[in-house]
């Protein structure tokens, strides 16, 4: 239910952002549609783009319209000939003509893959240095892993992601010909080659915080007196470390993951945008440059979709791991 | 140095006590200093017997209870002296062999029952898991373990509460809890930390009850740590009170109570509120603060607060009171360096008709 009322107030939101935006700027829906129309704009184009867009309709048909076509479907006038979008129909692409939801599933597999390849190394990864700099405090392990992981936290991915591509594809060559994306069902190996360098670089980003995280929620939790009281049983330490303190501390870690993997499904934007990545992250960037409103809706649908989801799924696990939530 | 001892007390292995702590000494190294929270403690525990430690807070009850458990991070502590439990010695023991006894032969009980249990396993796993670590048997006959000494200890209807988590239990009710783990695996030494501090005033008789029963039927040990000398009083068969980490007077609860020779447990008994006279009438604290653990007071530590004291140049400022016997073969024994006296005097003239 709620995710529902999210899912309208988000799209009205960015149905209202869009239109109102160029309008508090000065521009009328005549430049608006001169924008679409190309090279030329002749006041025919225009009128004729306006026409097949409604641009000139209130906001609240356009939106009407919009909604209509989510759930019935619908038609749209294509030139001479008529198209019809079948239910769920996100509509055109007001640049290309294409289908939105189309693209977006086109698009969709890049953005899955780059975000479940690097959310797994990031979370094994952050995890495990996480627990093991709470264990080695203040060693050189320990002070070496968080200064790495202030950088990691610090530096934005477009700067690693460069400086990476600079090293590994330019001076070693490791991927002769550039980091392309290429099919999981095509060839998996070739498909995970060329993600290695985007995963490993996003993955660094989010190992660093949960690197950190875990380490800081590592060394509360072994502070606690049931972490006391483990011990006094006569249980071993790998015990105490292994179920009773890992238990509590990676509760907190799931649920920032979740949300994490969620808006990351949305979109990896700048990731995307250094190692030129096709997915949704650029899809939304180039979108909205070019003022595409209904990829730019899609987009946004969908990535809200996806928190939504995660946010959802985030609460049931943790009601799982967490007996005094599930019990009120 | 040279504690003396009861002349019982002497080196011979086969006259130990079942419990016997000599000159135990647990300190932490931190940024400030050397925190010298148990500083040369001396004492003795019979099975099937109570010793009720008191002091202020920060007089290292908890850090001795602890450090008999081999609780202490051997990184960021230093221990030395002896601990002989049952004939074994602990401190110099391998940190696994001592592992082993914990839970078994040794047991805790802690202030606070629901800090102290993971909030995220159930009642029922929380025991199952001490009584299995150190008997090899199945969940099931575990689990009917557990449910056992649910019932034990007074909970009603143990076969359904034990699959509930701790945050499902009132406060009595985890406490009792805490304390059926603890008893799992029938240890012989008892460590009670506060068990009833956090509990209303009902429940606390209940809880006491509830361990004095239980001492009879496993006739375990046990140490019971405490503010309040009305628990000790009538829980305990000696008292040990402890300043600065030291033990600066032991005895009976008779002894402690009646003839109380040291100017810090007059204090205490000072401080103990009592029902038949006014509250503000007699309520007498101690005056002054806790010693620095880390810079302690030159001989006596209770030396600046010490109304008593002899002074400057005295042997109260510069010579550390040993505890010893208040008179031959006797188990009373007190560190304070006036004669036995002029303890009596004080007492009997300044200290007794005031309380
Ligand atoms: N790990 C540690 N590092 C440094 N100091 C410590 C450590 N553990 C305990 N202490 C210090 O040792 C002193 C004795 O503490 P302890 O907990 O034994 O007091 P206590 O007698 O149990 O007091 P309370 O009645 O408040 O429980 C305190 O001053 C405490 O700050
Ligand atoms: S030794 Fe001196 S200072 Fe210490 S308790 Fe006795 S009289 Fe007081
Ligand atoms: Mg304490």
């Amino acid at each position: 239910m709620g995710a529902v009322v999210m899912l309208v107030i988000v799209s009205m939101v960015t149905f209202g952002i869009f239109f109102q935006l160029p309008k508090l700027a000065g521009q009328t829906t005549d430049q608006l549609a001169a924008s679409y129309v190309g090279k030329a704009p002749t006041a025919e184009a225009i009128a004729d783009v306006k026409e097949r867009l409604g641009l000139d309709d209130p906001l609240a048909v356009q939106y009407g319209r919009f909604v209509k076509g989510v759930f019935t479907g619908q038609d749209f006038s294509n030139g001479p000939s008529v198209e019809h979008c079948a239910a769920p129909c996100l509509g055109y692409s007001f640049r290309t003509n294409e289908p939105v939801l189309p693209t977006l599933l086109d698009r969709a597999p890049v953005t899955l893959s780059l975000a479940v390849g690097a959310s797994l190394i990031w979370l094994v990864a952050g995890v495990s240095i996480g627990i093991l700099s709470a264990l080695r405090r203040g060693t050189v392990f320990d002070r070496m892993a968080m200064a790495t992981a202030l950088a990691g936290v610090s530096l934005p991915v477009y700067f690693t992601g460069l400086v990476s591509m600079a090293v590994f594809v330019y001076t070693f060559r490791l991927w002769p010909n550039g980091v392309a994306y290429s099919d999981f069902t095509e060839n998996p190996g070739l498909w995970a080659w060329n993600l290695v360098l985007p995963w490993v670089t996003l993955a660094f980003l989010y190992a660093a915080t949960y690197a950190r995280l875990t380490r800081s929620q590592m060394l509360e939790t072994l502070g606690e007196d049931y972490i006391r009281t483990a011990r006094a049983k006569g249980l071993p330490e790998r015990t105490v470390i292994g179920k009773h303190a890992l238990r509590a501390s990676l509760t907190p870690i799931v649920t920032i993951f979740g949300l994490d993997l969620g808006l990351l499904l949305g979109g990896a934007v700048l990731t995307e945008q250094t190692f030129s990545l096709p997915g949704l992250g650029s899809l939304s960037i180039h979108s909205i440059l070019s003022g595409d409103l209904p990829m730019v809706m899609g987009v946004v649908l969908l990535a809200t979709v996806f928190i939504v989801f995660a946010s959802l799924i985030v609460d049931i696990l943790y009601a799982v791991v967490d007996p005094r939530v599930r019990l009120g | 140095m040279s504690t003396v001892y009861e002349p019982s007390a002497a080196p011979a292995a086969t006259a130990r006590a079942f419990l016997e702590v000599r000159d135990l000494r647990i300190h932490f190294p931190t940024d400030d200093g050397l925190v010298r929270s148990v500083d040369g403690l001396d004492f003795t525990l019979e099975r099937g017997q109570t010793l009720g430690i008191v002091g202020e807070s920060g007089s290292g009850k908890s850090v001795t209870s602890l450090g008999i458990l081999g609780l202490h991070h051997r990184k960021n502590s230093r221990m030395s002296g002896e601990i002989w439990l049952d004939g074994r010695e602990l401190v110099g023991a391998d940190p696994d062999d001592v592992r082993r006894l914990r839970g078994r032969a040794m047991a805790m009980i802690f202030q606070d029952p629901l800090s102290s249990m993971h909030p995220f396993y159930t009642i029922g796993a929380q025991i199952i898991e001490a009584y299995r670590i150190h008997n090899a048997v199945s969940k099931r006959v575990a689990r009917k373990h557990a449910i056992d000494m649910l019932g034990r200890v007074g909970i009603p209807t143990p076969d359904k509460r034990v699959d509930d988590y701790p945050h499902q239990f009132s406060g009595g009710m985890r406490q009792r809890a805490m304390i059926a783990m603890a008893l799992s695996c029938d240890p012989e030494l008892l460590i009670a930390d506060e068990p009833t501090t956090a509990l209303d005033v009902t429940v606390q008789a209940q809880i006491l009850d509830l361990l004095r029963d239980l001492q009879q039927e496993f006739n375990s040990a046990i140490i019971m740590i405490t503010h309040d000398l009305g628990v000790v009083a009538e829980l305990s068969d000696r008292i040990m009170v402890m300043y600065g980490g030291r033990s600066i007077e032991q005895g009976t609860v008779e002894e402690l109570f009646h003839s109380p020779q040291h100017p810090y447990t007059w204090g205490l008994l000072g401080s103990m509120p009592r029902l038949d006279r006014d509250r503000t009438d007699r309520l007498m604290p101690v005056k002054g603060s806790p010693p620095s653990l880390i810079n302690l007071p030159s001989g006596c530590a209770f030396h600046p607060r010490c109304p008593h004291a002899q002074g400057p140049g005295s042997p109260c400022t510069t010579v550390r009171p040993e505890l010893v016997a208040t008179a031959a073969h006797s188990g009373h024994r007190v560190a304070c360096h006036l004669s036995p006296e002029q303890r009596l005097d004080i007492w009997e003239n300044q200290i007794r008709p005031n309380l």
